[in-house]
């Protein structure tokens, strides 16, 4: 922790890392966005832990929340549309040493980006995906997303959406050898960055929906759930997000949820009208992808050529 | 006894009798007697045809000679086929000609199906009415002798009458089938030495006509592959660690031979959800440092369109390999083209200036490898190498390469980065800019697909997209000036200059070489790369009275009834010469699906520069072709 490494550096002249170091370009997002609490979050969250700048890469799709790797000091890839995640499995599958962080909406992960979504999950692979949902497409001047709620209307849907909202955490639950799923919400910063801390701690791809509203397209969809914490289930449990006194006064509905438990974690997932915030699943030993394509990233060069050589000879005449 | 110094062989039969194991094991032989070979699969479109279906021809054509061969031949002079329906599917592809010496299982003629008697039959009839030579073989009969099952063994019999007719010697067959069914313990070893033994006498006592290819061994050491494993063996060779692929025809193989030997040889093939996905990892390894490769073919080019102009715009290396194969659509997955040139030029949105290069030869398929990847990361940005089915699939030898350091990619950089450098500082004049690698401190920096400036921020005005636009493309102008004009092969001047790219380079050579040896004022130039094209082509072509180009994919004739000038559509090298040379640059081409066979071409040549029709092969191949 930053506090404690002051304290503990023997070597005086190593560096502490500061918020600042971490600060890229000014925010442009609109006054009220959600994106801003997130990258708040984050940014505390990598000084916190003291990853130095440069050893972690921030990647993006396309999309308002897609902005983010802008506003990190650290390396960063602001990409396709619905593609952030092949990019950052490929930058996971050389690079073992570096932090990475996705960054996506609901537009970019659950319409554009569903088969990348579905398989990144699959594949496991150490990284901590951020899908901030607002319910909307913004950048494109309000269009119905995938997790648009029914009825809400929108410049495609000038009559209201005709089909209710796809659940991303009910997909992501359903998915194989998923291996960490929580939700949060923007409108509680010691939530949100208690459950992107877990994401990161964990081994494996953690996948952190965050619910927010766009203060312009739909600032109202979550009006009732914050004046009413009832509709909200705050997931508890030992092996759970850490769930501080603060936190805690806010939501009367504790849940007690072992998130070892896959089938409650889907119930919890399905229920309509409320909404489950912390971890809902976590599973330690789901295989991982990134540590198969590891092997044989540190063979020396020499036995490389050598090797190469070997199989040139297999083709003798 | 007759003394040829090149014969073409096939044989074929249904997919599952072993046709491909006994020709590949009769290159094989070939090649270590110290031929040149040159063989191509016969593959029928289907994973398990019907038995005797005209399409489910499955086989090898085989091409030996005395000097090395470089491309498959025209019509074949030995068939041997298991039955006589497979044949169709090579007649219509234009694979015999008057004269063919065809071995033909004549079990058929007595089979207790009267529809397949009449069918064996007829055929007999009508290849006798095409000018074939057949020669009735009791295969099964024979093979029973030996075996129990002749379906699993007839191909080793067959084995043993062609090498009886070139004269090979079988304690060297011997070894090869020893290693071929090694793993299958000594009884099968046992049983098909029996079977080639028996194939072997059997041509010794039964046929009345052999020939002799003479040897001409070369000096040092040959490989023999095919294109994908050349272009897998290349990827290897230059370090690159990382294939991210999505299975596609015919350029999976490439994968195949990848997967087993990365496990030696340190690196890893991922098999993507998709074609966008797998060129999207391929980029997310390179962003990091580690330079990939992702293998694909035409289909598959047009999904990763988006993500070759997002490694364009934000400048990363990469290697992306197309096996072209026949257009648009999913057209004709396992036939050859060359249809993909203008794509890959030019589909992306914008201008997307990338390093596009073509090998000639299954050699360059190696080679080629080992310089797109230095290019990708000298010029930052995506090189992709076009292949097509024929190198694919194709068999040949060539000189064993010897691996070098120098080939494989440096370690990552992960030194200290000089912090005023910005991360695209590019160079006025030649584009170039060292590229910050993730973990490198001070070089922190936002990779985008937008428009940006040198510091890699957005940019929307107009002064910074044009001259970031000018400098991702001066770095083509760069290698442009690198490069050294290609080599005509012929004299320097003349009557006509055939220009070609990929595949073809080697027929074409060929049917110049004969129409040249009849006194034609030709020459013909292979070019390798496609952008930047090759230096001095407008010099070369002002050196010929006419210049056409002969390839493999659509276009119109200048006399096609029903073709307005105006609006006829050329060839894709054609149409790229024509516009960046301002030469009245003519073509020919055809989309028949398979290798341009080198009497085709020559017939084309003769009519151009009214040289009269040689009489031989070449006019029927034509017909076979359909015009």
């Amino acid at each position: 922790m930053y506090g404690l490494k002051l304290d503990w550096d023997p070597e005086p002249e190593t560096k502490c890392f500061v918020l600042q170091d971490y600060q890229g370009l000014e925010p442009r997002w609109c006054p009220g966005c959600g994106d801003l609490a997130v990258l708040a979050a984050l940014q505390r969250l990598v000084r916190d832990e003291q990853i130095p700048p440069e050893k972690i890469a921030v990647i993006s799709g396309i999309g308002c929340s897609s902005r983010f790797p802008h506003y990190m000091k650290t390396y960063g890839f602001h990409g396709l549309h619905g593609r952030p995640l092949p990019i950052a499995s490929g930058v996971r599958s050389r690079r073992p040493d570096l932090d990475v962080f996705v960054i996506t909406g609901d537009g970019d992960c659950c319409a554009i980006g569903t088969s990348h979504w579905i398989h990144a999950i699959r594949y496991n692979m150490n990284m901590t995906v951020l899908m901030l949902d607002n319910n909307i497409y913004g950048l494109t001047k309000m269009q119905s997303s995938p997790t648009t709620r029914l009825g809400k209307k929108s410049n495609t849907h000038p009559r209201g959406t005709i089909l209710g909202p796809l659940d991303p955490i009910s997909v992501t639950l359903s998915i194989t050898n998923a291996s960490f799923v929580a939700q949060t919400v923007d409108w509680n910063p010691p939530h949100v960055l208690a459950t992107i801390r877990a994401a990161h701690e964990h081994q494996g791809l953690s996948f952190v929906r965050i619910m927010q509203r766009c203060p312009h397209y739909t600032p109202e969809i979550w009006t009732e759930y914050q004046q009413d914490p009832s509709c909200i289930f705050l997931l508890d449990h030992p092996d759970g997000i850490p769930v501080d006194a603060g936190v805690a006064r806010l939501f009367e509905n504790k849940v007690d949820h072992d998130p070892s438990d896959l089938p409650a974690a889907r119930d919890l997932a399905a229920l309509d009208e409320v909404i489950p915030i912390g971890l809902l699943y976590r599973n330690p030993d789901a295989q991982r992808y990134d540590l198969a394509m590891h092997e044989g990233l540190d063979m020396p060069l020499d036995d490389r050529i050598t090797a190469a050589q070997a199989e040139v000879d297999r083709f003798l005449i | 006894m007759t003394t040829v110094d090149q014969h073409v062989v096939e044989i074929v039969c249904d997919s599952g009798e072993g046709a491909q194991t006994a020709g590949q094991m009769f290159g094989t032989i070939s090649a270590r007697m110290g031929y040149g070979v040159w063989t191509v699969e016969i593959i029928p479109a289907e994973i398990e045809p019907p038995n005797r279906s005209r399409a489910g021809a499955s086989g090898n054509r085989i091409r030996i000679g005395t000097q090395p061969i470089i491309n498959m031949g025209d019509s074949a002079d030995i068939v041997l086929a298991f039955n006589e329906q497979v044949l169709y599917s090579r007649i219509d592809v234009g694979a015999f000609g008057r004269g063919t010496r065809i071995f033909l299982e004549n079990k058929w003629a007595t089979d207790p199906d009267e529809g397949i008697r009449k069918d064996y039959a007829d055929a007999l009839a009508d290849f006798e009415k095409r000018g074939y030579v057949v020669y009735e073989v009791p295969m099964e009969v024979e093979c029973l002798k030996v075996v129990a099952d002749a379906r699993r063994g007839k191909n080793i019999w067959n084995l043993g009458l062609l090498c009886a007719l070139y004269q090979y010697d079988p304690a060297l067959v011997g070894a090869e089938l020893e290693k071929k069914f090694q793993r299958k313990g000594t009884k099968v070893i046992e049983a098909n030495k029996d079977l080639f033994k028996a194939g072997y006498e059997w041509c010794q006592e039964n046929v009345d006509f052999g020939f002799q290819v003479p040897v001409q061994p070369s000096e040092g050491q040959s490989v023999v592959m095919n294109g994908n494993t050349a272009a897998a063996l290349g990827i290897m060779a230059a370090g690159m660690d990382l294939c991210s692929m999505y299975p596609i025809t015919p350029a999976t193989s490439v994968s195949h031979y990848l997967a087993a030997a990365f496990q030696r040889t340190g690196g890893v093939v991922h098999q993507a959800e998709d074609e966008i996905a797998a060129i999207g990892f391929a980029i997310g390894a390179s962003y990091a440092g580690k330079t990939a490769v992702t293998v694909t073919s035409g289909p598959g080019l047009a999904l990763k369109t988006e993500f070759i102009g997002l490694a364009v715009m934000s400048e990363i290396p990469l290697v992306i390999v197309v096996v072209q194969r026949g257009g648009p659509s999913t057209g004709l997955p396992t036939r050859v083209e060359q249809g993909d040139l203008l794509a890959s030029l030019y589909a992306a949105p914008g201008d997307a200036p990338k390093i596009v290069m073509a090998p000639t030869t299954i050699a360059e398929c190696f080679h080629f490898m080992i310089t797109a990847r230095k290019l990708a990361e000298a010029y930052r940005g995506p090189v992709i190498v076009l292949t097509d089915a024929n190198l694919a699939t194709g068999q040949t030898l060539f000189e064993r390469p010897v691996v070098e350091e120098s080939w494989f990619a440096p370690p990552v950089d992960q030194s200290d980065w000089q912090p005023d450098v910005k991360p695209y500082a590019w160079d006025d004049d030649t584009g170039l800019s060292p590229r910050p690698i993730p973990g490198q401190r001070d070089g922190s920096y936002v990779l985008t697909g937008l428009a940006h400036d040198e510091n890699s921020r957005i940019a929307y005005d107009s002064d910074i997209n044009q001259r970031s636009m000018n400098r991702r493309s001066r770095k083509l102008h760069t290698l442009h000036k690198s490069l050294k004009p290609p080599v005509v092969h012929g004299d320097d001047s003349g009557d006509l200059l055939v220009v070609s790219w990929g595949s073809t380079g080697g027929a074409i050579e060929e049917a110049v070489d004969r129409v040249r040896a009849d006194g034609g004022k030709l020459s013909c130039v292979s070019l390798r790369f496609l952008s930047p094209l090759e230096p001095g082509l407008k010099e070369i072509f002002d050196r010929f009275k006419k210049v056409m180009t002969i390839e493999i994919n659509y276009s119109e004739p200048a006399d096609e009834p029903g073709i307005p000038e105006a609006n006829r559509r050329y060839s894709q090298l054609a149409w790229l010469l024509r516009a960046t040379t301002l030469v009245d640059i003519d073509c020919w081409s055809r989309v028949s699906g398979i290798p341009l066979p080198p009497g085709v071409i020559e017939a084309e040549l003769r009519r151009r520069i009214n040289l009269k029709p040689r009489s031989g092969a070449d006019v029927r191949i034509e017909a076979g072709l359909g015009s």
